[in-house]
């Protein structure tokens, strides 16, 4: 049971980041529940890689009994995704705030019930 | 900001970018690499967006020159995937490992302490990410600033 | 570099040319802006030269497979692995050719039309780099054998095609649009990487072929399916996930909105790949195939009936486009319910081969005249300035040529003959009957009231007297009609001989859509 206790913590910080993003008017706050969101698929992608008492992928000044096989180090493949998902979440995180200035400059508001010009 | 915060960020701004380039260029060592400290030197490049005005620190570190890195360093990335289909191999396949002319010493087997001058097109392929990320990265703290009235 | 290298590595050199455009037109610009349009021009060509002969080798001679980062190519299990394929694999088969050849014509006709329209505005250096990074993240959506790197293509196109979107600013109106269009689209991408997630912690690899072979449909796998179906449907426009398309489709520069459905597209074929070639069998085709149809009957319908009271010409259009993307769920849909009756004379062979065959065919079809459409609606606001139907009337005088065009448009959008959408329609009609007749009947009423609303954009816009205020209104600029003119002539050319389309191009996807062993058979070969 308490090994399962990362993948509640995902689902917990998921919902928590959907709720957000349905609840709240002011778009920041929305924008927040998102980088909530993508909080939760990045640490769901690294608690997958965890092996029980295993170090970290690196070969640099490795402890030699956890070197000779059978090698015990963490998955290192989903590390890599995981950093390329922040990267991705970092230039659309950068990309929305970018556009929130432009219609804040615009319409004069950051209530997500009055940005609401494109309808039908 | 007031003298003292100008002085602080003075005095951190060089560790900042040194240990920025630290984690660049010893990626296929430890943890690091491309990204991370080119994330990290453009937290450097913010500290000093925050402690000066933006009409002093614009003047210094120029958007022009950020638009320049990023450019330089995607089109670094490019060129060297590209140069190893030359030999008929694929692209991005590591035509400078234990070639023996850079970063070309071969690497030893199990636990090390990590020799710097290995590992073929790697260290190179970091160092192009860490310039393409310092400049993108810093470019959106420059613009964004720039639509920030002043106060 | 001789024909064969060029062959060898063309997957990779069709991904890589647009990048590398992207990433240099920045500073192409710094010494000569002429010189920098030529290049674009220039480098886009060779691409669709390069995208259309990669596509002629694979339909001739067999999938073509990349292997990234190894020593040689076509090498994809290295001699010290084990037995697994172990790095990022470009698998180009015979369906991957067809996107690949219907996004080489339209982004041609894109980036040289593009030209008179933004010739007035600073900033083209953004435009043609953010185009040239649409343009490889979709080729690489659909070259790609590996689940992850089809997650980062998605999110590249997504991301480039929202700042496109939002590209004029036009007081702040595409601004909204194209948050809409980031915020959903980033949303469905986290969906779709927590079940790339679900899939690695089963089967500990992210090859497609090699969870093809795995597969035992678990039940995370059931998470992992429906957690990728929804941002896929999303993503191409599906009825109850379709609220970013009329918006960001008439907010968006119109040559960019030609290119948008184009990878609208590119995310069903993205869907198809996985539901037929990761899962085939093992998913319970006839609820889930039922699914696929709902949704596509679903669409068809809200979109034409929400297309007919519009009044902005490209928001018609945009919801034209959700209902023609409801054809080829339908059709693709009745393909997947019939999957499991594979025997000779069971089900399959009797509609649902021929469904998938019309809902394939469809594809091109809606690329080619959708595309069309889009540009013509774009070149009457470019030359007018005027987006709403109430105030455009009788430009048919002045813009001959470019009623022309939209007269082959529309003709082809209702499914009249001889043009090219009454080919796949027909397909479509004919087996869904078979399949069920009700269906059936809603798409063929679904067409009739196509017609209708596009009758009605005709009258408006080129029908009636010469307006004063319209009185000094030219036919469009050289380059955007020979934009038009490419996906015109592609159009009668599918009218007039579909057999040489579906024979040809057709057929081959669809065998090697729902040819799961030929699939993995590719990358599992020993040296």
């Amino acid at each position: 049971m308490l090994a399962n206790f990362p993948f509640i913590a995902v689902g917990i910080i998921a919902i928590a980041g959907i709720v957000t993003m349905l609840l709240r008017v002011n778009i920041i706050r929305i924008i927040m529940g998102l980088t909530l969101l993508e909080a939760a698929g990045n640490f769901l992608l690294v608690a997958i890689g965890y092996r029980h008492n295993s170090i970290a992928p690196i070969f640099t000044s490795a402890p030699e009994e956890k070197i000779r096989p059978p090698a015990e180090m963490v998955l290192p493949t989903v590390q890599a995704m995981t950093l390329t998902s922040i990267v991705i979440g970092v230039a659309t995180l950068a990309l929305l705030l970018s556009f929130v200035m432009a219609i804040y400059r615009d319409y004069g508001t950051l209530d997500c019930r009055s940005i609401r010009k494109l309808q039908g | 900001m007031s003298k003292i915060v100008r002085s602080a960020a003075d005095l951190l701004y060089p560790f900042i970018l040194t240990f920025g380039f630290y984690i660049v260029v010893h990626g296929h060592l430890t943890a690091g690499g491309g990204f991370q400290g080119g994330a990290v030197i453009a937290t450097g490049i913010a500290l000093m967006f925050g402690a000066n005005r933006y009409k002093v620190i614009s003047q210094q570190i120029r958007g022009k020159m950020l638009r320049t890195c990023e450019a330089v360093g995607l089109i670094m990335f490019i060129i060297i995937g590209l140069c190893a289909l030359i030999d008929g191999k694929s692209f991005l396949y590591n035509w400078l490992a234990n070639a023996d002319w850079l970063f070309g010493h071969p690497v030893t087997y199990g636990s090390n302490t990590g020799d710097l001058y290995t590992a073929g097109i790697i260290p190179i392929l970091n160092i192009a990410i860490g310039i393409e990320v310092l400049g993108g990265l810093s470019l959106i703290i420059l613009y964004m600033l720039s639509g920030v009235s002043e106060e | 570099m001789n024909l064969d290298s060029l062959v060898k590595h063309s997957p990779a050199l069709v991904v890589a040319l647009p990048l590398l455009l992207a990433f240099s037109t920045p500073l192409w610009s710094r010494f000569n802006k002429q010189l920098r349009n030529i290049w674009v021009v220039a480098g886009m060509c060779m691409t669709t030269l390069l995208g259309l002969f990669m596509a002629y080798n694979v339909l001739r001679y067999g999938p073509i497979t990349y292997v990234f980062g190894a020593s040689d190519p076509t090498q994809t299990i290295p001699h010290d692995s084990g037995g697994i394929p172990i790095r990022i694999i470009f698998n180009v088969d015979a369906m991957s050719a067809f996107m690949v050849i219907i996004i080489a014509i339209v982004g041609l006709a894109t980036t040289i039309y593009a030209r008179p329209s933004e010739l007035r505005r600073k900033g083209l250096n953004s435009f043609y780099a953010l185009l040239m990074l649409l343009i490889a993240g979709v080729l690489g959506l659909v070259c790609t054998g590996d689940l992850f790197n089809m997650f980062v293509f998605f999110e590249i196109s997504s991301l480039a095609g929202a700042a496109l979107v939002a590209y004029r600013i036009d007081k702040g109106i595409a601004v909204e649009a194209g948050l809409k269009y980031a915020l959903i689209s980033t949303v469905g991408g986290l969906f779709f990487l927590i079940a790339v997630a679900l899939l690695y912690g089963q089967y500990g690899s992210l090859n497609i072929a090699v969870i093809a072979k795995m597969m035992q449909f678990t039940r995370l796998d059931r998470f992992a399916l429906v957690f990728i179906t929804v941002p896929l449907a999303m993503k191409a426009g599906a009825v109850p996930m379709h609220m970013w398309t009329p918006d960001a489709y008439s907010r968006a520069p119109s040559s960019i909105t030609a290119f948008l459905v184009v990878s609208s597209q590119a995310s069903l074929y993205a869907l198809f790949r996985i539901l037929f070639t990761l899962y085939n069998v093992t998913l319970d085709c006839r609820t889930f195939g039922w699914i696929i149809i709902i949704l596509g009957v679903l669409s068809m319908f809200i979109g034409v009936t929400m297309a007919l009271p519009q009044k902005t010409v490209k928001r018609l259009m945009a919801y034209h486009a959700i209902s023609q993307t409801g054809y080829m769920l339908l059709g693709v849909g009745v393909g997947l319910a019939t999957l499991c009756d594979q025997d000779k004379g069971g089900a399959f062979d009797v509609c649902g081969r021929t469904a998938m065959v019309g809902g394939v065919f469809h594809i091109i079809n809606h690329a080619m005249y959708k595309g069309l459409l889009f540009l013509t609606a774009g070149a009457v606001i470019h030359r007018t300035g005027v987006r709403n139907l109430e105030e455009l009337g009788g430009l048919g005088h002045s813009m001959k040529l470019t009623m022309v065009f939209f007269i082959i448009g529309a003709l082809s959008i209702a499914g009249i003959p001889p043009f090219n959408g009454f080919a796949s329609k027909i397909l479509i009609y004919e087996s869904v009957f078979m399949f069920s007749p009700y269906l059936a009947i809603i798409a063929i009423l679904v067409s009739i009231l196509t017609l209708a609303s596009f009758v009605k954009v005709f009258h408006s816009m080129f029908m009636g007297p010469k307006l004063p205020k319209f009185a000094e209104v030219k036919d469009a600029p050289t380059p955007m009609m020979f934009g038009m003119g490419l996906l015109a002539v592609m159009i009668v050319i599918g009218g007039l001989f579909p057999t040489i389309v579906t024979e040809n191009i057709v057929e081959p996807a669809v065998t090697a859509l729902t040819n799961q062993s030929a699939y993995i058979r590719t990358i599992f070969i020993l040296p």
